[in-house]
């Protein structure tokens, strides 16, 4: 009768199959079939529109400069932290809370944090404008400063999203035993030796799972962007929005949620090649 | 010559006090244990002497210089870690070749001195292989093998030996010993298991809460214990302490009397190691209550009591005493040691 049991845990991963099944795969069969069909047929018409519309270039573009800025800052910082707090000994459960307390604030929330920092009549301007750097209050976030505009964006993206990078790659680190650092130290490696050819090898694992989590993330960046920039910088989240809302075209919106998940799993597939992760070869 | 001199080394963690000044010298080329129970402070002295540590006061000087100052990897060591540390992510090859690729050694030298250690350990085979996929004694030889591929003036060992299954320890203390003599490398070896410090070590430092109790060569430490820790500690079965009164200056063992120490007081407490005694005759010997005789096949155990006090006593193979007897011994009166009841400490050696 001990044969019986093998369904018991089918049964207990039913629901959650089914669950996902009912809220993920079905909207996801919907939405690409509304972004490669019209009127009931097959057509590339969506995806037309979306390449031949003046935003579709520039969204395209600032999406990848912001994910190529701001993934590799956020894994450094993430690094820097980790190594930094794995040397604490009293204190680093406080340290660690207080560097994860961007997690527990939503993206547009922080967006709106950064609003008033940067905005004419921000923080910073008061800041400058006191220290006499300025003479009158300038703006940041206009159509005119594009690059300021960018740079401020980047900053709000990285104080918002590094938190959950140095949470895995701290995680990652604890799971390196310090003999391995201490044997490598014994032997005659430097601190810089021992990071790039001891600890970074070991938490292959932790840094991959921290870049494709971090990079799709970066791909489906918006609420920060809309507060910071509202349509002066045009994403790729933001023209599905606007497609979806002012322009009620679900189609064209559909076509780019596509495109934004085709980018996304492009960049897992290039991660999981590019940085292999060998069980036999780790701890 | 790398002496190295450990000098009133202290170290406290927070309040505790981990190592009370410790003192010790070890000579170029010996092997050192130090040896005592778990807790003592044997890895913290070690890892002071790698680098890997502060030392709250004092100095460890390898020949002339202090090296209390130098950073670890600086201090020209090699160390064979508890839990083996070697890099799950290189080869054996590239393991045992790291020490010498920091040293920026050509790959000649690399190659030579890679292979002489493979050969030394007999981990040639494996050398392609990745060390997951090594059992816990390959990998314990990749580890020795990285410390020897740098002909170390100093080798450090943590309890190298302590994770393996015991028939694969008694192996692979035979074979460190062969090594080791061959390489002539100074050795400071950590352990908490007396049979492998006695087996391996021209001298062994035995330590016990912080503190260094005696240091000395395995047969000194076995037969002229400095303290009833020592005395207790090493040996199995350990050491016999049996308090007896002195009267005029004289012990009485049975029918025979026994100087006691001169400085020794109305009671002292004789140690006697379980083989240094033989079968008399009731009326002469010490008695001895047997509780259980346990034939070992080699040798004769005995679990009892001398004047109600524990004791065990080992006879040879060939003596017929059963559990329940009540037997006659005879001291071999050279081989006691006598100590204080109210120190622990054994007094000086009588010149009989
Ligand atoms: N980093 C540390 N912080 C606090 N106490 C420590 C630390 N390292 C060791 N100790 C304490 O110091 C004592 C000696 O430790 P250790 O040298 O590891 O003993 P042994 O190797 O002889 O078993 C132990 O009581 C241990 O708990
Ligand atoms: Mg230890």
């Amino acid at each position: 009768m001990t044969n019986d049991r093998r369904w018991i845990p089918y049964l207990l991963i039913l629901p959650s199959v089914a669950f996902l099944a009912l809220l993920f795969i079905v909207p996801l069969v919907q939405t690409i079939w509304l972004a490669v069909s019209d009127n009931g047929a097959l057509s590339l018409a969506n995806a037309d529109r979306m390449v031949n519309d003046i935003n579709f270039t520039r969204s395209l573009r600032n999406t990848f400069l912001l994910t190529l800025m701001v993934v590799p800052v956020q894994i450094a910082i993430a690094l820097v932290m980790g190594s930094m707090v794995a040397k604490v000994g009293r204190g680093r459960e406080t340290i660690l809370w207080i560097w994860t307390i961007p997690l527990g604030i939503s993206d547009l929330a922080a967006g709106l944090v950064w609003l008033s920092i940067l905005q004419n009549t921000g923080y910073l301007n008061s800041v400058l404008f006191g220290f006499g750097i300025i003479e009158r209050q300038t703006g940041w976030l206009s159509y005119q400063t594009p690059v300021a505009l960018f740079f401020a964006i980047a900053v709000a993206e990285i104080w918002r999203g590094t938190a959950i990078v140095m949470v895995i790659i701290v995680a990652g680190l604890n799971q390196v035993p310090k003999e391995f650092r201490e044997a490598a130290e014994i032997f005659g490696a430097g601190p810089w030796t021992r990071f790039w050819r001891i600890t970074l090898p070991l938490i292959r694992p932790a840094l991959q799972s921290a870049l494709i989590l971090r990079t799709v993330l970066a791909f489906e960046v918006f609420a920060v962007v809309y507060a910071l920039g509202g349509r002066n910088f045009p994403v790729l989240v933001g023209e599905a929005y606007n497609w979806q809302n002012q322009n009620q075209n679900y189609s064209v919106a559909a076509a780019y949620a596509v495109l934004i998940m085709v980018i996304s799993l492009a960049a897992t597939l290039v991660y999981l090649k590019a940085i292999k992760v060998d069980p036999e070869r780790l701890p | 010559m790398a002496n190295i001199v450990i000098d009133r080394i202290r170290k406290s963690f927070g309040a505790f006090e981990a190592l009370k000044e410790v003192s010790l010298t070890i000579h170029d080329g010996e092997f050192v244990s130090l040896l005592g129970p778990s807790g003592c402070g044997k890895t913290t002295l070690l890892r002071i002497i790698a680098g890997l540590e502060t030392a709250t006061s004092g100095d460890v000087r390898i020949g002339d210089n202090s090296i209390i100052g130098l950073l670890t990897k600086d201090r020209g060591l090699a160390m064979v870690f508890q839990n083996y540390a070697v890099f799950p992510h290189m080869t054996v090859y590239e393991n045992v070749a790291f020490g010498l690729r920091m040293q920026k050694a050509d790959d000649l030298r690399v190659k030579a001195q890679v292979e002489k250690a493979a050969g030394l350990l007999h981990i040639e085979p494996y050398l392609d292989r990745y060390p997951n996929k090594l059992s816990g004694g390959q990998r314990q030889r990749v580890a020795v093998a990285r410390a020897l591929a740098v002909e170390p003036r100093v080798l450090l060992m943590d309890e190298p030996l302590s994770n393996l299954d015991a028939l694969l320890r008694l192996e692979m203390r035979t074979e460190l010993k062969t090594v080791l003599q061959a390489a002539g490398t100074t050795t400071v070896y950590v352990t908490h298991d007396q049979t492998e410090a006695m087996g391996l070590s021209d001298r062994i430092a035995v330590m016990h809460g912080g503190v260094v109790e005696q240091i000395g060569s395995p047969v000194e430490i076995y037969n002229r214990p400095a303290t009833r820790f020592v005395g207790g500690f090493i040996g199995n079965p350990p050491m016999n302490f049996i308090k007896v009164a002195v009267s005029n200056g004289q012990v009485a063992a049975g029918g025979e009397q026994i100087s006691a120490p001169k400085d020794a007081g109305y009671e002292v407490i004789l140690g006697m190691r379980g083989e240094a005694v033989e079968l008399a005759p009731l009326s002469t010997g010490l008695e001895m209550k047997v509780r259980v005789a346990e034939p070992m096949g080699s040798h004769l155990l005995l679990t009892g009591s001398i004047h109600d006090q524990p004791v065990r006593v080992v006879l040879p193979a060939s003596e017929t005493v059963k559990s329940g007897d009540t037997i006659g011994l005879k001291l071999d009166r050279n081989r006691i040691t006598w100590l204080s009841p109210e120190s622990g400490k054994a007094y000086p050696a009588l010149t009989a």
